[in-house]
């Protein structure tokens, strides 16, 4: 059933993107192609209408394409968005970063895409030859094993949480599925790790972000890392070193959080390209929770509100403030 | 460790607190506490700044992560600011950062904020007072066993 759904989905992705290159509405058709290796997807890029039976829209999707947008960019370009990629260009065009007459959002209802991390830990180091996803499972084949697993244990935790299944803006829509307002968000999930001491949460993300082998492979897939000279490369003033050290990969993730405190479109696409398999979705749902419970603003659901971190009010919360006595 | 050295050690331990203070309000404000000469701790080493919304949150963890025990910021009273929003930019900044230091597992108690201006000399020693108590019920910081 969800399997089919996806490829009616993908069939009508061809056939819109094959329409608008026909109709020369849009130079450039930006999506999904199938990856070098199983459970992997890329961008693709897509100027010829007979080139269109390349797009693909499954859950290994992970990537968010609205990376691969550029600010000065003339061409109108049609660009495959799921939930988050609509976000993230609804929030680009906010931070005047993108040309809202150039872009055509496709907007596609997604249910979720895997988390490879999460499915690597499952199968240890093994190499993944073959791999299915069926309704509800994934079979995966490799070299002297096969192994099925559940799919909703698979899914990243991200899209579990995520209420935008659908671009909450977009120009052409697959499906009958309308945006609708989201239910309040409780953000249960983070309940476990907020209620560790200082210590433990210490000793938790030191464990996680050991691990971090400085590749910036997280900054390069983040629609919102757009700086054209990131604090990472800065040599005037050198910020701090370039080791992989705990200290200094500790400065570079807390860093990179606050950059996108209020910009963060919860995509996930940071920790499905990690090599190290490290979990950043913790941070990211912290970001969202900050934003949402200070500043009550979500990011990218509407051209208006401008962003928290671009603007102020003279009664924000201060509840931090120190008081004499 | 025997308790008796343990007493010793946290007593002879002193925070080193590191203070951020706008030029325009809380740095002229410890300036007329120093000469009014109302007594507060030495704790302090201060940096002055133009402005709060001058300082970069990369001086904060840097300051936290190179051993410093608590930081202190400073600035103008809203609707003082010299700059007329500074302040406000900064305590949206600030805001986050704490939150998502705390998050990470940094003890609040390092993290302090307030507005001092240039008359509140007496507030100002008060303010000292009060974030070298915060930061000495917290003990070293040992994130990453830096020491200064």
């Amino acid at each position: 059933m969800v399997r089919k759904i996806i490829d009616d989905i993908e069939k009508s992705i061809r056939e819109i993107a094959k329409k608008l290159l026909e109709e020369g509405k849009v130079d450039l058709i930006i999506g999904y192609t199938k990856g070098s290796i199983p459970l992997r997807s890329g961008p693709c890029f897509i100027t010829d209408a007979s080139q269109t039976d390349m797009l693909v829209w499954n859950q290994s999707c992970d990537l968010n394409l609205a990376k691969y947008l550029a600010k000065n960019d003339d061409r109108k370009i049609g660009i495959i968005s799921k939930g988050c990629v609509g976000r993230a260009i609804v929030h680009l065009i906010v931070e005047k970063q993108l040309n809202k007459e150039n872009i055509t959002i496709i907007g596609i209802p997604c249910e979720g895409v895997l988390n490879r991390a999460k499915i690597m830990i499952e199968i240890g180091d093994k190499e993944i030859t073959e791999a299915n996803i069926e309704d509800n499972k994934i079979i995966i084949k490799g070299k002297d094993f096969d192994k099925t697993l559940p799919l909703q244990d698979s899914i990243n935790q991200l899209c579990i949480t995520c209420h935008y299944k659908i671009p909450p803006i977009s120009d052409i829509i697959i499906g009958d599925k309308k945006p609708e307002k989201p239910p309040k968000d409780d953000f249960k999930d983070l309940n476990e790790i907020e209620s560790k001491s200082s210590n433990d949460k210490m000793e938790y993300f030191k464990k996680e972000l050991n691990r971090c082998i400085r590749c910036y492979a997280c900054r390069e897939a983040c629609p919102m890392c757009y700086c054209t000279l990131c604090f990472v490369d800065q040599n005037k003033p050198v910020w701090f070193g370039k080791s992989a050290d705990i200290s200094d990969n500790f400065i570079f993730h807390m860093i990179r959080a606050f950059h996108v405190a209020g910009r963060c479109v919860s995509c996930g696409a940071c920790s499905s390209v990690c090599p190290m398999g490290i979990d950043l979705n913790f941070i990211t749902r912290k970001l969202e929770k900050i934003v949402k419970e200070r500043f009550d603003f979500e990011t990218g659901i509407n051209l208006e509100t401008p962003p928290p971190m671009g603007a102020y009010k003279f009664d924000d919360k201060q509840e931090f403030m120190m008081e004499e006595d | 460790m025997t308790d008796k050295s343990k007493e010793k050690s946290t007593k002879e331990w002193k925070p080193k607190i590191i203070a951020f203070l706008c030029n325009w309000c809380s740095y002229a404000g410890a300036d007329l506490a120093g000469v009014s000469r109302i007594q507060y701790p030495p704790n302090i080493r201060v940096v002055r700044v133009p402005c709060t919304g001058r300082i970069n949150p990369f001086f904060i963890i840097k300051s936290l992560t190179s051993g410093w025990d608590g930081i202190l910021v400073s600035g103008c009273h809203p609707g003082d600011c010299h700059y007329i929003s500074g302040n406000y930019v900064a305590r949206r900044r600030f805001a986050i950062l704490r939150d998502l230091m705390i998050f990470l597992g940094i003890e609040p108690e390092r993290l302090n904020f307030t507005w001092v201006s240039a008359a509140e000399g007496e507030r100002f020693a008060k303010v000292v007072r009060k974030t070298v108590e915060n930061v000495k019920s917290v003990g070293p910081n040992k994130i990453f066993n830096k020491e200064w």
